[in-house]
């Protein structure tokens, strides 16, 4: 039972998130509105910026008859792959860090400085070794697992000493420290190691794309560079944006589920 | 007193080693910085079912001591022994009972307790069903399937007792265990505590800095001194009462007081000799 005056505030905090919407939306709608403008009245010019009402058109004629879709999917792909891989690899490296402290000791400065290295720089050697469609991988992988490494370890080591010291004395091994401490306590971090990678996987793809690859949003954005075509350049852009918002959306989700699962507070 | 004891008393006609014992114990810290050395020349031995207080200045070596009785940590000189066999490693015999309770917040209050038999791989059902029966014993039967932050501080730390008990240890190590609590829960679950170690028939090793406490619950006290820490003095707590008074009518009882200030007199000089 709620008293009214608290039914009051929870109706102007709804209120409140539904103005905020709202703004969004209109924040969006008059950015497409003025765009479109400017360009009809020409004051800005069509050729270098297009207009959302072509846009619009180029993206169902491109979507029913050329291959956007295919590209797109193929980004997702190369990024979902980039995603999983450097979660995996990464979480796997923090773990073998926190196993063994020699470990950590000797490869420490490495990291460090691969963690300031431009991996963009690596992308010729990756398109030697790898080829123009597996250099991809390479460079989301390379830009996002040197993160993900950080992140995961610095999550392990934010757990409490005396948490494992409590395992210990039950004769814990570290594999069970691993599996009943750390990964559980970890999820938050995950969570956010996770949302890091999405932004960071994507420039990943999209470099990778960008330097030796013949698919996906990132060719299609250079390759309407270089025809010239704005239209082609801006749904890919427009493409790209949609697929990081939806990823996102995603592993806020997964967050928000992973949370609940192991009773961590927001 | 304990009811599972497997030790057949009449086999044993030879003097019965007692149930930890400590001898010669020293320890030291090695650090890139400097030694520390923590305990010198400790020898105690502690009876089966009797409950140990400790109590010494702070850093003096006491969580050292209770982490050498658990195994975790192994002395640089003498012997620690538990039922005559000298101590390596942690043993099921021996299980410990932190400041804090660190339960932990991703599972609920069931599989919170039940987390040392499952790391010692006991058989889960009977574990499962030793921690129902222990939560409801102690009041938390309704709260199974709680999650950990919904409990109060005193809940938490008795949520933490029992899941020391469902791994079915002989010894308890309680390294102040109340400190973190505030005045009133702390005196209410000292009490309890004191109760559910009784009733379980263990062996209780106790520190505390608080001296109302060590005398109310223990059977013996010890106070140490500062670093290189040796023991200044064991003392029997023995009330005019009776045998069986519960912490709380000890510290109403005739001799309380002569033990708390004997205990503060002695703690004062060492402490006044560190600074
Ligand atoms: N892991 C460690 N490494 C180095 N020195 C330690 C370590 N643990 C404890 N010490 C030192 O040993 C002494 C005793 O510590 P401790 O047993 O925790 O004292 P108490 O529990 O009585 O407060 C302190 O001076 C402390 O600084
Ligand atoms: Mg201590």
């Amino acid at each position: 039972m709620s008293s009214p005056l608290y039914e009051r505030y929870l109706r102007t905090l709804k209120r409140k998130q539904w103005l905020i919407g709202l703004a969004r939306l209109s924040v969006l709608a008059a950015f497409l509105f003025l765009w479109e403008l400017a360009a009809r009245l020409k004051w800005i010019d069509p050729m270098l910026t297009s207009k959302p009402s072509l846009l619009w058109s180029s993206f169902r004629e491109m979507a029913t008859k050329g291959s956007l879709l295919h590209h797109t999917w193929i980004s997702t792909q190369e990024t979902l792959a980039g995603i999983v891989v450097s979660m995996a690899l990464g979480t796997a490296i923090a773990v073998l860090f926190w196993w063994s402290t020699f470990a950590s000791k000797v490869l420490e400065p490495y990291i460090v400085v691969l963690n300031a290295l431009p991996k963009v720089a690596l992308g010729p050697i990756f398109y030697i070794w790898l080829g123009d469609r597996y250099s991809v991988y390479g460079m989301a992988v390379a830009i996002s697992v040197i993160v993900t490494i950080i992140m995961v370890e610095s999550g392990f080591k934010e757990i409490s000493k005396t948490k494992l010291k409590l395992m210990e004395s039950f004769g814990a091994t570290k594999l069970q420290m691993l599996r009943m401490v750390l990964l559980p306590a970890s999820v938050p971090h995950f969570i956010a190691t996770l949302k890091v990678n999405v932004g960071l996987t994507l420039v990943g793809v999209v470099m990778g794309e960008f330097l030796s690859s013949k698919a996906g949003l990132g060719y299609l954005i250079i390759y309407g560079g270089q025809v010239f075509q704005m239209n082609l350049v801006m749904v890919s852009i427009t493409m790209l944006a949609l697929l990081s918002v939806i990823l996102y959306g995603l592993v806020n989700l997964l967050g928000r589920y992973a949370r609940k699962k192991y009773h961590h507070e927001t | 007193m304990a009811g599972h004891n497997e030790r057949l008393p009449t086999s044993d006609t030879a003097k019965q080693p007692d149930h930890i014992e400590l001898k010669r114990v020293g320890l030291s810290y090695f650090t890139p910085r400097q030694e520390t050395e923590a305990l010198r020349d400790i020898n105690l031995s502690i009876g089966k079912g009797e409950f140990l207080s400790i109590v010494g200045p702070s850093g003096c070596g006491k969580s050292t001591l209770l982490s050498l009785i658990s195994g975790m940590l192994k002395p640089t000189s003498g012997t620690v022994m538990i039922d005559g066999v000298e101590v390596s490693g942690t043993s099921p015999k021996v299980g410990y009972m932190l400041q804090h309770d660190h339960l932990f917040e991703w599972r609920d209050v069931l599989s919170n307790v039940t987390v040392g038999a499952e790391i010692r791989r006991m058989d889960r059902v009977k574990a499962r069903r030793k921690a129902v029966e222990l939560l409801e014993r102690y009041g938390l039967g309704e709260f199974v399937r709680h999650a950990p932050s919904q409990l109060s501080g005193g809940m938490r730390q008795r949520v933490a007792l029992i899941r020391t008990l469902v791994a079915e240890p002989d010894i308890l190590l309680l390294d102040e265990p109340f400190s973190a609590l505030d005045y009133q829960t702390r005196l209410t679950l000292s009490e309890e505590v004191f109760h559910i170690i009784k009733d379980q028939g263990k062996t209780a090793v106790l520190v505390t800095h608080d001296i109302s406490e060590a005398i109310s619950m223990a059977d013996r006290v010890m106070v140490m001194t500062k670093r290189p820490s040796t023991i200044s003095s064991v003392r029997e707590i023995r009330f005019d009462e009776g045998e069986q008074l519960s912490p709380w009518s000890k510290r109403q009882a005739g001799r309380y007081h002569d033990y708390f200030n004997a205990i503060w007199k002695e703690l004062e000089d060492h402490v006044v000799s560190v600074i």
